[in-house]
């Protein structure tokens, strides 16, 4: 397939992977924001190819691990009703609420559709007219605006029957929550590609001063995330702290104004609690007043108050790049992907679940 | 997050600027993608979609030259062990 | 004054609850629609059961097929109950002879989609050689069993010498794909509603008979066979390391994938590698037959290729080496593979 086989190369991935090899004088920590390069790291064995000096921390760049539990229990407490039909990617379906899932209710009796698209939703809005719809919002800006376009267009089409329960997260606040923490340990971001095609780059520059960090917009094959890692070392080697863009056969500098139109027609940003971590200023996406009768909470009463994780679970530090998910007491024992006690074990873009189902073999 | 897979616009399907769409080719299967936030994408174009979105345009020069970069990169290593 | 006519008005073209009824109805839907479909295919209707002249070991299998949508690109649920019950007996070395088939319709399924799936048992029987000889019906009420459920069994002479069966893999031998992954998982999901794409793809789905009697029929030393349905290649290279307490070791260069099911497989987040087949196999033979087994293969129409070998440790795990040359577990998972888009 074009633009994607020819960034899986084995010859050239050892390439570059010599290059950095050759480049790196001393040991550098890089962190990956999104879930997806995670997913790739793990499935190509990415960190193999790297010199010993050179540490990948997985960063909270997966919207599924990181929606409230709040979030969950009311999605799981909309597909009870039985005038609800509830749509959600199917990243969602297997995260562990307070004390079940969208699975577990999907076989109790509730009406649970897996959609590719938020616009899928939309047509089982249209075709079902005397039942509710509600569609789990879920994602970082890539997927906003596409979430933003249903609910605009159900306003258009007039589809009451549509509403969406809401968890939208923004990447910029989350990086400075994990830069501004006195145990920081990131030296260099490998920013999400395609977040950056819709946002730009222009938000990332601030902190890249501000902390001294180089930035690397990067995309998700193997050779992308490479020549981020590349790019990271010649700056951190360099003495260097900007933003440089590695990915810009999608993303360009400026991102893509038609998509954030949209989004900020649909949404504006709000405080966001991040499961594991905390609320974090400005750092989610809420609907704005003229489109607040699409809000399902609203619609239906739900309150969405905070709900205490499972005290084993150690999601927040994972999350945040402070320990490997092997330093979790409960790793493959008490949690794993059978039986998660938090989120990251659910996603296989969770560190903790690509840890155990990509481990290594000693051989 | 943000799973978006490049394709190519076999066929525009509709013109109005909200629902503009068309049918795109992943390998052979095809599927009807919104191309609403890439106004600029015309058949034959590689698009990258995101959820039923494209959310960019493939810009080939781009996609090439960085190709270019790794060519050096091997041009001035010791061979490979 | 109120007429009513006792006696029941036959609706001929849908399933009634009296055709499960042993009654009447369902006397006619046996002669009408089951008899002369499978005439020459050994029906032996007259009895509650069959009787078979088979001697010495046999192979004996159980499936049960609830295939949704019931007709898809290249097949319907009763050529897939012929043919995956035919493979399972394959599968041991058997030679498929007779099978079993238990229908549960649903009451309100048009008699005419009901022909059309006997019609195409009937077809997959001759093409595979194998005899219906008897069989059940039941009516469910509407709303349940989704138009139809089938089950079945499967019985066949175990002609070939050898133990084909996880017990007899050892380390070092080779592990024999016989042909791409993940058709029929495709061309299913392509009309599945909120993920359906267009697609030429049609399900890999067909009989494994023959090519596995070639093998067998040969000089080649065959120690386990195994058909890739739900779960795909993953669950099946694991259910072996388990039984077999071995390793599987895959190369993930040398596993064939078309590049429609790559498509799709890229578009919704999903692993090749775990999707359903059902009309492929892994061979696992003596590393000095893998060149031997690949030809036979082939001849009968195979797309085979070599894939991995099997290793004395880590036992029980199953291994795949990377593009990038890296190595790393392949799990089974917990359940299905869902969609994702993140």
């Amino acid at each position: 397939m074009k633009y994607l086989d020819e960034y899986r190369d084995c010859e050239t991935a050892k390439k570059i992977a010599a290059k950095i090899a050759e480049s790196a004088t001393q040991p550098w920590t890089i962190m990956e924001i999104c879930g997806g390069q995670t997913h790739a790291i793990m499935r190509y064995g990415i960190q193999d190819l790297l010199p010993d000096g050179i540490e990948l921390l997985h960063g909270p760049g997966c919207p599924v691990c990181v929606t409230p539990l709040g979030k969950i229990d009311a999605a799981i407490a909309l597909a009870r009703r039985p005038d609800v039909i509830l749509c959600s990617f199917g990243d969602m379906l297997r995260v562990p609420g307070s004390a079940t899932d969208l699975l577990t209710v999907r076989a109790q009796g509730a009406d649970v559709r897996i959609v590719y698209s938020p616009l899928d939703a939309l047509t089982v809005a249209a075709e079902n007219p005397d039942r509710q719809i509600v569609f789990f919002a879920i994602g970082f800006e890539t997927t906003a605006p596409p979430n933003a376009m249903a609910i605009f267009q159900a306003a258009r089409q007039n589809l009451t029957n549509y509403s969406a329960l809401v968890s939208q997260v923004l990447v910029p606040p989350a990086i400075e929550a994990i830069l501004s923490h006195d145990e920081a340990r990131v030296q260099a971001f490998l920013a999400a590609g395609h977040v950056c095609t819709i946002t730009g780059s222009a938000e990332y520059l601030p902190i890249a001063a501000r902390y001294h960090v180089p930035i690397a917009v990067t995309g998700f094959e193997p050779l992308d995330i490479l020549d981020g890692i590349l790019e990271c070392v010649r700056q951190l080697e360099a003495g260097e702290a900007t933003v440089r863009n590695c990915y810009a056969r999608s993303a360009r500098d400026d991102g893509n104004p038609t998509a954030r139109s949209i989004l900020e027609t649909v949404f504006e940003p709000a405080a966001q609690t991040w499961r594991g971590i905390g609320e974090i200023p400005q750092s989610g996406l809420v609907l704005r007043a003229e489109y607040a009768q699409f809000d399902a909470e609203q619609r239906f009463g739900l309150n969405g108050g905070t709900v205490p994780e499972p005290a084993e679970c150690i999601a927040g530090e994972v999350l945040q790049g402070r320990c490997k998910p092997t330093a979790c007491t409960a790793f493959g024992t008490r949690c794993t992907p059978d039986s998660p006690l938090g989120a990251p074990m659910v996603s296989d873009e969770g560190a903790c679940a690509a840890y155990y189902r990509f481990r290594r073999v000693a051989l | 997050m943000c799973l978006a897979i490049p394709g190519r616009i076999i066929e525009l399907t509709e013109t109005d600027p909200l629902l503009r769409a068309g049918r795109v080719s992943f390998g052979g299967i095809v599927k009807t993608v919104n191309l609403a936030f890439t106004p600029e994408a015309q058949v034959d174009d590689h698009v990258l979609v995101h959820v039923g979105f494209a959310i960019s345009t493939i810009d080939e020069d781009e996609a090439a030259r960085i190709f270019d970069t790794f060519e050096e990169l091997g041009e001035f290593q010791e061979p490979l062990p | 004054m109120n007429l009513s006519c006792p006696i029941e008005h036959h609706h001929g073209d849908t399933i009634l609850q009296a055709h499960g009824g042993g009654g009447r109805l369902m006397a006619e839907l046996i002669q009408s629609v089951f008899a002369e479909a499978f005439v020459g295919l050994g029906l032996q209707a007259d009895a509650d059961s069959a009787a078979l002249d088979i001697a010495g070991p046999v192979a004996f299998t159980t499936d049960s097929f609830v295939v949704k949508p019931i007709f898809f690109p290249g097949g319907d649920i009763g050529r897939l109950a012929v043919f995956g019950t035919v493979n399972d007996l394959a599968m041991r070395g058997a030679t498929p002879q007779a099978i079993s088939l238990g229908l549960i319709l649903e009451e309100g399924l048009p008699m005419a989609k009901l022909r059309r799936i006997i019609e195409s048992i009937a077809t997959a029987a001759r093409e595979a050689d194998v005899q219906i000889v008897t069989g059940d019906t039941k009516v469910v009420e509407r709303g349940k069993c989704d138009g139809i459920y089938i089950n079945t069994s499967g019985i066949g002479p175990l002609n070939h010498g050898s133990d084909i069966h996880p017990r007899s893999v050892r380390p070092g031998d080779a592990l024999i794909l016989s042909g791409d992954l993940g058709r029929h998982a495709t061309a299913v999901m392509a009309s599945r509603e909120g993920i359906a794409f267009e697609t030429n793809i049609e399900s890999d789905l067909c009989s494994l008979a023959a090519p596995i009697a070639a093998v067998l029929a040969s000089d080649v030393e065959v120690h386990c066979l195994r058909d890739l349905t739900r779960g795909g290649l993953a669950s099946a290279a694991n259910e072996i390391a388990n039984s077999a307490n071995c390793s599987l070791s895959l190369n993930a260069q040398a596993i064939p994938v078309t590049d429609a099911v790559r498509g799709a497989s890229e578009l919704l987040g999903l692993d090749p590698l775990y999707l359903a087949n059902e009309g492929r196999f892994l061979a696992i033979v003596a590393p000095e037959s893998a060149d031997s087994a690949i030809c036979e293969l082939r001849n009968a129409g195979c797309e085979a290729c070599l894939i991995g070998t099997v290793n004395e440790s880590p036992r029980g795990i199953v291994t795949l080496t990377s593009e990038l040359g890296a190595t790393r577990v392949l799990d089974l998972l917990r359940g299905e593979q869902l969609p994702r888009i993140c």
